[in-house]
């Protein structure tokens, strides 16, 4: 036996899949723009899938997988259209191919030489249309963007495979009844669309980063998918700083993400964490797209200032070294941009870090009553923190039981059941 | 991440042609459009490196240029995908980066945490022995 000996790879079915979803967005884009119907080109997708799935077995994985499957669904939208015709000959209605489908072959071999990255952030804006709810969005944008199989997105989320069917077939229909347009913007009607990309993309995110649901603290592949999604926007619209500042965002908190888990799964707080287990490639990253977002834009947007609170923990070589004055003055900034009881509460932990327990304290407590709070673990959960701190240990250990009856998942509850125990021990 | 075999040329620090560059340029853009490129650098000729070489719990520093050309790397990137398949696919995209003269890419998964599975890393024991002190102070 040679130990050593290298094998071919073999043409299988995963290596087609892969080269497939490499190509699917732009395939899905192109198609589009053909036939105007994201519900068809999508099918249409699916049928060159099937014949390469038939025919790359036997032929090998073309040098131009994305040509090939865009002629190959092309071929199947002329045969589609033809077969419409035939219909409406045998009735007696006169052909008129324009108005049945624009997919005429001169036309697509046209629009095939046009700029691709139209067609990405056409797809991106329809998947992300206003009219959607953010379900849909999110859902769609994994499906058509992000390349996911129905099972794969269902999985990412925890939810039947039907419900995810569903929610992207009458996301579809939305779009068709809504007769969304689809020309792409241009200028600040453009940029007025971005922020809802933005949202579903940061939606995807943490969904993957604080699990809402289930055991799990973090589904990784999802942030990584978001984090694609985010590098993938920036390219098709490098002028518009806020995605910069998403893109700092996401690389910045998923640098942490090995540093975030405990060796049984448990949940390890930031000031806790191991800061040579950050990933400090993505750090890197992270703080030149900050740098980008402020080269573009003063004052800053809500992503971007989250990524400069985020690159002051980044820069901190030790927990201890952070600039929490800094980290005041930025939430200082968000609160005025996006003021909301959850960035008042974030505010109040910087304060605290910065000028001492008490004056957190006030702060917290001037949350207590807040409604969009009342069911928030966070809440008493930092305020328990501060009472230890302030060495009222009886107090914390009843916000910490009280975060624990409040938190949905899992691992965040044993966390602070843990932590509420903790405060017997030192009493 | 995936690693370019040096050749004799690239030993030699002959710098690629200029269409080589621009299809490699090209190819960088499409990793970066896609998200999946998260860095890639070209490395400069083994004659400008060294090695240190641990023997029996001596080190010596050895400089190069090493003799070995296939087993010697001329380039890397590190790509965010999601399986191996995706990889090849890319790499199978990726120009012929040394011209014919008989290069390789070759891939290597980086380790992820779930691969240490339910076994602690040394690491992760001394966190986790780190943090029961801290909590019990």
């Amino acid at each position: 036996m040679n130990g050593g000996a290298s094998m071919a790879h073999a043409v299988t079915r995963e290596a087609i899949e892969a080269a497939f979803r490499i190509e699917s967005p732009r395939l899905i884009g192109g198609l589009v723009r053909l036939v105007r119907d994201v519900g068809l080109a999508e099918d249409l997708a699916q049928e060159a899938l099937v014949a390469a799935l038939e025919r790359w077995p036997v032929t090998g994985i073309p040098d131009n997988q994305g040509a090939w499957l865009m002629a190959t669904a092309r071929n199947r939208a002329v045969d589609q259209l033809r077969r419409h015709q035939m219909v409406k000959r045998k009735h007696g209605v006169l052909a008129d191919e324009e108005s049945i489908a624009p997919a005429r072959p001169q036309g697509i071999e046209q629009a095939l030489d046009e700029d691709i990255g139209d067609d990405l952030l056409r797809l991106i804006l329809i998947a992300c249309h206003p009219v959607l709810s953010k379900e849909a969005r999110v859902a769609l944008t994994l499906r058509l963007l992000g390349g996911l199989t129905v099972e794969e997105i269902a999985r990412a989320f925890l939810l039947p495979a039907t419900t995810i069917a569903q929610r992207i077939v009458r996301a579809k229909r939305t779009l068709t009844e809504a007769r969304v347009p689809f020309e792409v913007p241009r200028g600040e009607e453009l940029s007025a669309r971005i922020p809802s990309v933005m949202e579903v993309i940061y939606l995807i995110f943490n969904e993957g980063y604080t699990a809402t649901r289930g055991g799990e603290w973090m589904r990784t592949e999802l942030c990584e998918d978001a984090l694609r999604l985010a590098r993938i926007l920036v390219g098709l619209v490098p002028d518009e700083a806020e995605v910069h500042g998403l893109v700092a965002l996401l690389e910045l908190q998923a640098s942490r993400s090995r540093a975030r888990l405990g060796p049984a799964g448990e949940p390890i707080l930031l000031l806790d964490q191991d800061r040579a287990r950050w990933d400090h490639l993505l750090i890197r990253r992270g703080l030149a797209a900050l740098a980008r977002a402020e080269a573009l834009a003063r004052p800053m947007g809500p992503y971007a200032l989250q990524a400069a609170i985020a690159a002051c923990h980044a820069r901190a070589k030790v927990a201890t070294d952070t600039d929490w004055k800094r980290i005041v003055a930025l939430y200082d900034a968000l609160a005025e941009l996006t003021p909301s009881p959850v960035v008042e509460l974030n505010r109040a932990v910087a304060v605290s870090m910065a000028f001492g327990p008490a004056a957190g304290l006030q702060l917290v407590d001037a949350l207590v009553e807040e409604a969009a709070l009342r069911s928030f673990h966070l809440l008493p959960s930092v305020r328990g923190d501060l009472l230890v701190k302030l060495g009222r240990r009886a107090e914390a250990r009843g916000e910490f039981e009280r975060a624990a009856s409040m938190a949905g998942n899992a691992r965040a509850r044993a966390l602070l059941l843990s932590r509420a125990k903790a405060c017997d021990l030192r009493a | 991440m995936v690693m370019v075999r040096a050749t004799k040329k690239s030993e030699a620090g002959i710098m690629p042609e200029e269409k080589l560059l621009a299809d490699m340029g090209r190819f960088n853009e499409e990793l970066v459009k896609a998200g999946v490129m998260l860095a890639g650098e070209g490395l400069h000729p083994s004659s400008r490196g060294a090695r240190v070489i641990f023997t029996g719990g001596k080190k010596t520093v050895v400089d190069g240029p090493f003799a070995e050309t296939k087993e010697l790397i001329a380039g890397f990137w590190l790509w965010q995908v999601r399986s191996m398949d995706e990889a090849l696919e890319w790499a199978r995209r990726c120009p012929d980066p040394m011209h014919g003269e008989g290069s390789a890419l070759e891939l290597r998964p980086v380790f992820e945490p779930e691969d240490f599975g339910k076994e602690l890393t040394p690491e992760q024991d001394a966190l986790r022995a780190r943090l029961e002190q801290k909590r019990n102070r």
